[in-house]
């Protein structure tokens, strides 16, 4: 590692560390009429606002960045093990599989008439959503993988994604145009919203982060031997079929809990990793670790400008990422820097 | 001193049959294999390395066959060099060259001091410590491919499996590879290279001739029984003739 190399991981993490300070102050501080930090401190003397900003607010913040942490991982694992950087849960149908899931759950919810919507769904309901979503993901991944015959071949994988995208996307209306009350939950789903995230939320993403990060800094070096191509990582020792599982179990499980708290929210996965790489490329054992952090960020940022921009209302969250995302890819093309 | 043995070997790739009960043994030194293009000398080195199982047949390693070995024991016992090394990522020359080192720390495991003083070593001994801290995908193809030598080297197998290493190599590139595997043979390590340069090749110490996939002959790279069959593979359209104490290969475009 240079000095150079050195420095600017370095300034990359106090910046990531940083800005996710300030924003969960941010956070904190947005509210309906706006944000304000002087009416956060008098929060401190108000007993009811001080509960409204811990049971609304707090949670909210958290676990925005929790979500955001938890795409930016996937992206980046995603990104490393495909050796694609197009790869992101979206493009591999993780997301699809995952919404397709919990739709399927939302329509025989409503089945007896009662619909239930994010907002409403009680905690029994959460663990039945992130099971599904968990469950849709991997199954999604794992059909693209079927169909795109192994992750070797770019073009092959991307189209086989863009396939099952759209054939889970076709199967998810086909459920909501029989059972027509999950349509609500599933539009809350498809907009992605973070506005519905509680402490017990908070709990499973946090879990779900948990979980999905040390394994994927474990084999952060198996990335790195991946980027010389499978034969030379298979004479390196590396057992290719049991990291290729993890890894996409990771993904899965990472991506999974994320949609199923807080819906589709787009690009943060596919845009986290290429901000860290472009500001600090470094190995996976970094690069990992800090796309959590910068998708975190990124998805914390989005939270508060989606809160304030039209107070009193909101812009849904994920309509602000794809927004963000898109024009940063763009910005990349015109530049001539193909992602 | 490492011994490997081909036993029968048939490879089908597709509907082409890519080697047709190929026996072999490789024994200590350097082992070249020559032949034309597409007569499956490379996919001979990915079944001698484990990375391509055979139809029929099987590979032994000082009496073990490959199949009964790990993954990680089969890594520290032979190094392998792609053809073409990818390079995707933004691994720098020195973290590339440590991760031969990997079968050896476990994937889990973090380098040494040991390990950094090898990978230091290899580096130097494959001239590329100067500009150790670049990323691959900063350098030529020539730059690019010492490293990954040096990266087969630092595994520090006893049998080196190089599958055209003069790839991309300049002509004093191309003989500093030719010492660095010489000094690998001499502190004991069997090395065995896939090359299209004939006159690199009888620097060799032993040839293995593969025509069409199959063995056509093997022996002492200066045997001139063996010179013929060579020059007969490659359809009379070279010549092999003593020049300073050495062989060489020269085209023989009047033939």
């Amino acid at each position: 590692m240079t000095s150079n190399d050195a420095r600017r991981r370095r300034v990359l993490a106090t910046g990531l560390g940083l800005m996710t300070v300030l924003l969960l102050g941010a956070g904190l501080a947005a509210g309906s009429e706006g944000w304000s930090l002087p009416a956060l401190w008098r929060t401190w003397n108000d007993g009811d606002a001080l509960g409204i900003v811990a049971a609304i607010r707090a949670p909210r913040t958290l676990g925005a960045w929790l979500t955001g942490a938890l795409l930016g991982l996937s992206g980046a694992v995603a990104q490393g093990l495909f050796r694609n950087p197009l790869a992101d849960p979206y493009l591999l149908g993780s997301a699809s599989g995952a919404s397709l899931a919990v739709v399927l759950v939302l329509a025989a919810s409503t089945l007896g008439g009662h619909a239930i919507s994010f907002a409403t769904a009680d905690a029994l309901a959460r663990f039945g959503l992130v099971g599904a979503a968990f469950v849709g993901a991997l199954l999604g991944v794992m059909l693209t993988l079927t169909l795109a015959r192994g992750a070797q071949q770019t073009t092959r994988l991307l189209l086989a994604g863009v396939v099952v995208g759209v054939v889970l996307a076709a199967l998810s209306d086909l459920v909501t145009s029989a059972a027509p009350d999950a349509l609500r939950g599933k539009q809350a789903f498809m907009l992605g919203s973070t506005g519905f995230l509680g402490w017990i939320s908070c709990a499973i993403l946090a879990a779900g982060l948990v979980v999905a990060l040390p394994p994927s800094w474990r084999l952060a070096r198996a990335l790195d031997a991946l980027t010389l191509g499978d034969d030379t990582a298979a004479s390196l020792g590396l057992p290719l079929l049991q990291v290729r599982v993890a890894l996409v179990g990771v993904i899965a499980l990472a991506t999974g809990v994320a949609v199923s708290q807080a819906g589709l929210i787009a690009f943060v996965g596919l845009a986290a990793p290429h901000l860290v790489r472009r500001f600090a490329p470094a190995a996976h054992g970094f690069s990992v670790v800090a796309s959590a952090a910068a998708g975190g960020v990124l998805l914390l940022l989005a939270d508060v400008l989606a809160r304030v921009l039209i107070a009193p209302d909101e812009v849904p969250v994920g309509v602000l990422t794809a927004l963000l995302g898109g024009s940063y890819l763009i910005w990349l093309l015109r530049r001539g820097r193909t992602p | 001193m490492t011994a490997l043995r081909v036993e029968g070997v048939d490879v089908t790739l597709g509907s082409t049959h890519a080697l047709r009960a190929v026996t072999l043994d490789v024994g200590a030194g350097w082992t070249a294999i020559v032949g034309p293009n597409g007569a499956g000398k490379s996919t001979l080195l990915r079944v001698m390395a484990g990375l391509l199982p055979p139809d029929r047949g099987r590979v032994v390693l000082d009496g073990t066959p490959l199949t009964a070995l790990s993954s990680g024991e089969r890594a520290t016992r032979l190094a392998w060099l792609a053809q073409q090394g990818e390079a995707t990522g933004e691994l720098t020359v020195r973290e590339v060259v440590r991760l031969g080192r990997l079968a050896r720390q476990g994937l889990f495991g973090a380098p040494s001091a040991e390990d950094e003083a090898r990978v230091e070593q290899v580096m130097a001994d494959a001239e590329c410590l100067a500009w150790q801290e670049r990323r691959l995908h900063e350098l030529s193809g020539g730059e690019r491919q010492r490293v990954f030598l040096a990266r087969a080297i630092a595994v520090d197998a006893p049998l080196l499996l190089l599958d055209e290493p003069t790839t991309h190599l300049d002509p004093p590139h191309q003989i500093l590879l030719a010492h660095l595997l010489r000094r690998q043979v001499d502190s004991g390590v069997t090395v065995v290279s896939v090359l299209h340069d004939l006159s690199l090749a009888l620097l060799a110490d032993h040839l293995v001739i593969v025509d069409r996939g199959r063995l056509c002959a093997s022996g002492s790279s200066r045997d001139s029984t063996l010179h013929r069959v060579l020059i007969e593979v490659f359809g009379g359209a070279i010549r092999v003739e003593r020049f300073e104490q050495r062989w060489i290969v020269i085209p023989h475009i009047d033939g």
